[in-house]
């Protein structure tokens, strides 16, 4: 037996609490796109001409690629002349000190509940921030303090001025700008960003963040992150992400790049939150985004975990190259759709070293008219010797209008290879929900309880304050200190 | 404690049951017999507050309130309790966790303090050995991968946990070897007091020879055709369920 729509519908209903505009003087240019806002925005920020030369490159073959068609996703195209490619707001804060921030910048923080003022962190909990509002960053915390440890963590404008030559040695290494219709557009460009580099041997002393924030309108955030990790290294990383509710939809395409080299692990976790819509389908997100890491060394380990509840569309397929010999990748992912959001997303893990493992669990949640997809990719190269996958894709429907769907592709082509892959797909059922509400349960905490327990696999992996805010975003109290 | 005046329910348009009138006093054990098909589980689901049963006509009067007012969660916050003849699983939600909600929803209803989790680790705990519960159970997911006899072991754990003033057990025997019978019966058996009133439904009359009801009813065409004490029971497993069809004929 199944849960019609009308029993669930009060149930999923959540406000988008994130949703508020901020009232700010902006810079931003007017909408279009050619070769003249390209060379504004690396002008604006000072590049180095390589980097002018890069944009441009991508630029040139972004415009002879077509937008990719093969998703399980429905939305009319998108008019890039129509979207402003940089908006930042007007008074320029000093990097070094929050007091040179507007207040008004640090007051939507606040309402986000982001922790950019160092002063107030409680003990103990210490992550660092780095915060992009539109364009660009307004605010990163620790910064002394990471880089007493060696670690680099900095908007990666700043970045091109600081350390130019680390940026140019890796930028474009994982994805490069021809990857795909959205890696080119954000290659030509991409206004800001984290860069993180953490050097042979330190384990970073802190969780590292980027808040990114979309706030002008009819603008659209390409931000570019890349993270390397050196030999025997360990950096933690969060990304989360909201934007005011607005009718039209907004574009982000963003892209990051992971390298870890021998024995060092990378650890990237996601809260994606941008604005999904109204309950009708009006405005939201289109999050169109390339994210892929490389293990290069021996025994490197990159972990993808991601929590996606926002966004009218999810475009996203976080990926790792297992190129060392023993090397490890692993995806973990709860995306939920709701109302008419659509999701398609899941990891590709290529395999190229011997004895590589990967590992992919994926949790699909669809309420309302939502839609979700997962579309994973397990690669076996000829030489990787004794490879291993594990995949798993579960999918949870809420109510009868909603549809999941499982798209996994294998590739083995060498045959000592094991490559497992299981999926199932269950309903919360009418039985479920009365067997909670016959033991005194609320309907509402009954389906919180169900859900939550349907993404444990997901939420263990994230870190602590990241878990609490997850289960919070798909509307569940959180689990008690037993079980 | 419970009083069930003329109750006729349907289920899709399909008349199930077809005039029910049962009192049951404080402290007072019921069994309801009867054969496959004879409405014994629809009138515990229509007494747990199941949606998917329509009540077109009597009334049922609990502990001086009109149950059929009440939500299923609301019925369970007062002390209705229905042990599962099918126990659903929850993946991923433990036990504990399922329990310890379980027992603050009643505990906040009736304006009490929830128990911390320290307080409910000691409680559930003790509990649990009453049921003879390994306390491996407490930490897996509800009911996932457990045994039939396991399954229904937690139900009563549940039951045991919660001190419910009314327990409906929903064929709790079908399913169970003699060895898992005899521990959910002494679990019962437990909590059986001069406080709390309980219906059992079931198909066979094994189950009472561990829970000695007070009245046995035999149900056939959604009516109560016959009550008596416990020897109907036996007369009933004498003479088969070909008895009823005669005595419903008569």
């Amino acid at each position: 037996m199944t849960t019609t729509d009308s029993d669930l519908a009060p149930h999923l209903k959540r406000d988008y609490k994130e949703g508020f505009i901020t009232d700010i003087d902006s810079e931003t240019l007017p909408p279009g796109l050619d070769e003249d806002v390209i060379r504004f925005i690396s002008n604006k920020k000072n590049e180095p001409e390589w980097m002018l030369e890069w944009r441009l490159d991508g630029f040139r073959r972004w415009q002879e690629m077509t937008p990719p068609e093969w998703a399980h996703l429905h939305h009319p195209p998108v008019n890039f002349q129509e979207i402003s490619y940089f908006s930042a707001p007007k008074q320029k804060p000093l990097l070094d000190s929050l007091d040179e921030v507007d207040p008004k910048l640090l007051e939507t923080y606040e309402k986000l509940g982001i922790p950019i003022d160092e002063q107030k962190m409680l003990a103990g909990v210490k992550v660092a921030v780095d915060a992009v509002f539109d364009s660009v960053s307004v605010a990163t915390t620790f910064k002394k303090t990471l880089l007493e440890a060696g670690v680099i963590f900095c908007p990666i404008s700043e970045a091109l001025q600081e350390y130019p030559e680390l940026v140019k040695q890796y930028l474009g290494s994982v994805v490069p700008a021809t990857d795909n219709y959205y890696a080119a557009l954000n290659s030509a460009v991409f206004s800001d960003g984290s860069f993180v580099f953490i050097p042979q041997g330190v384990r970073c002393p802190m969780e590292l963040s980027t808040y990114f924030r979309i706030n002008e309108m009819n603008t659209g955030q390409f931000e570019r992150t890349l993270i390397v990790a050196e030999d025997d290294s360990y950096v933690s990383y969060l990304e989360g992400c909201t934007a005011p509710m607005r009718d039209e939809n907004q574009l982000h395409a963003a892209v990051v790049e992971l390298v870890a080299m021998k024995g060092a692990e990378i650890k990237y976790s996601t809260v994606q939150n941008w604005y999904p819509g109204d309950e009708n389908g009006k405005g939201g997100i289109y999050n169109f985004v390339t994210k892929r890491g490389a293990c290069r060394g021996q025994g490197a380990k990159i972990s993808w975990t991601q929590v996606e509840t926002g966004s009218a569309i999810t475009w996203k397929y976080p990926s790792v190259l297992l190129e060392g010999d023993d090397s490890v990748g692993e995806f973990y992912s709860v995306a939920l759709t709701n109302n008419y959001q659509q999701a398609d997303t899941g990891t590709k893990m290529i395999h190229i070293g011997k004895n590589s493992k990967s590992t992919i669990i994926s949790k699909g949640i669809s309420a309302g008219r939502g839609q979700n997809a997962y579309r994973g990719l397990v690669k076996i190269l000829k030489g990787a010797e004794n490879a291993r996958n594990y995949s798993q894709c579960d999918s949870l429907l809420m109510g009868d209008k909603c549809g999941a769907h499982t798209f996994p592709y294998m590739e083995v082509k060498n045959p000592s290879a094991v490559v497992e892959h299981e999926a199932t797909t269950s309903r919360i059922g009418e039985d479920q929900l009365f067997y909670c509400r016959q033991r005194g349960m609320s309907e509402e905490d009954a389906v919180s309880m169900i859900v939550n327990g349907f993404c444990k696999e997901v939420f263990k992996e994230l870190p602590m304050e990241f878990a609490v805010e997850a289960q919070k975003l798909l509307g569940i109290s959180l689990e008690g200190s037993v079980g | 404690m419970l009083s069930i005046n003329n109750l006729h329910a349907n289920i899709e348009g399909k008349k199930i049951l077809n005039g029910i009138n049962l009192e049951v006093g404080t402290g007072e054990v019921h069994a309801i017999m009867g054969p496959n098909g004879s409405g014994k589980s629809t009138l515990a689901s229509v007494l747990a507050g199941r949606d998917n049963y329509e009540v077109t006509e009597g009334s049922i009067t609990y502990r001086d309130q009109d149950l059929m007012e009440m939500d299923p969660e609301i019925r369970a916050r007062e002390g209705v309790f229905l042990a599962f003849q099918y126990p659903v699983e929850i993946p991923g939600v433990t036990n504990m966790y399922l329990l310890k909600a379980a027992i603050n929803a009643v505990k906040k209803h009736r304006g009490l303090d929830e128990l911390d989790a320290r307080e409910f680790l000691k409680l559930i705990k003790e509990k649990a050995a009453m049921v003879e519960m390994k306390q491996e159970f407490l930490y897996r997911s509800v009911n996932e991968g457990f045994s039939g006899g396991e399954k229904k072991r937690n139900e009563i754990l549940q039951m045991a946990l919660l001190e419910p003033y009314l327990s409906i057990l929903d064929e709790t025997d079908s399913g169970l070897d003699i060895d898992a019978l005899k521990i959910v019966a002494k679990g019962v058996n437990l909590i059986r007091s001069q406080e709390r009133s309980m219906i059992l439904v079931t198909h066979y009359q094994r189950l009472l020879d561990y829970i000695v009801p007070d009245y046995v009813h035999v149900l056939a065409g959604g009516k109560i055709i016959r009550s008596g004490g416990k020897e109907l029971a036996l007369e009933l497993e004498e003479k088969g369920y070909g008895w009823i069809d005669e005595l419903a004929a008569a």
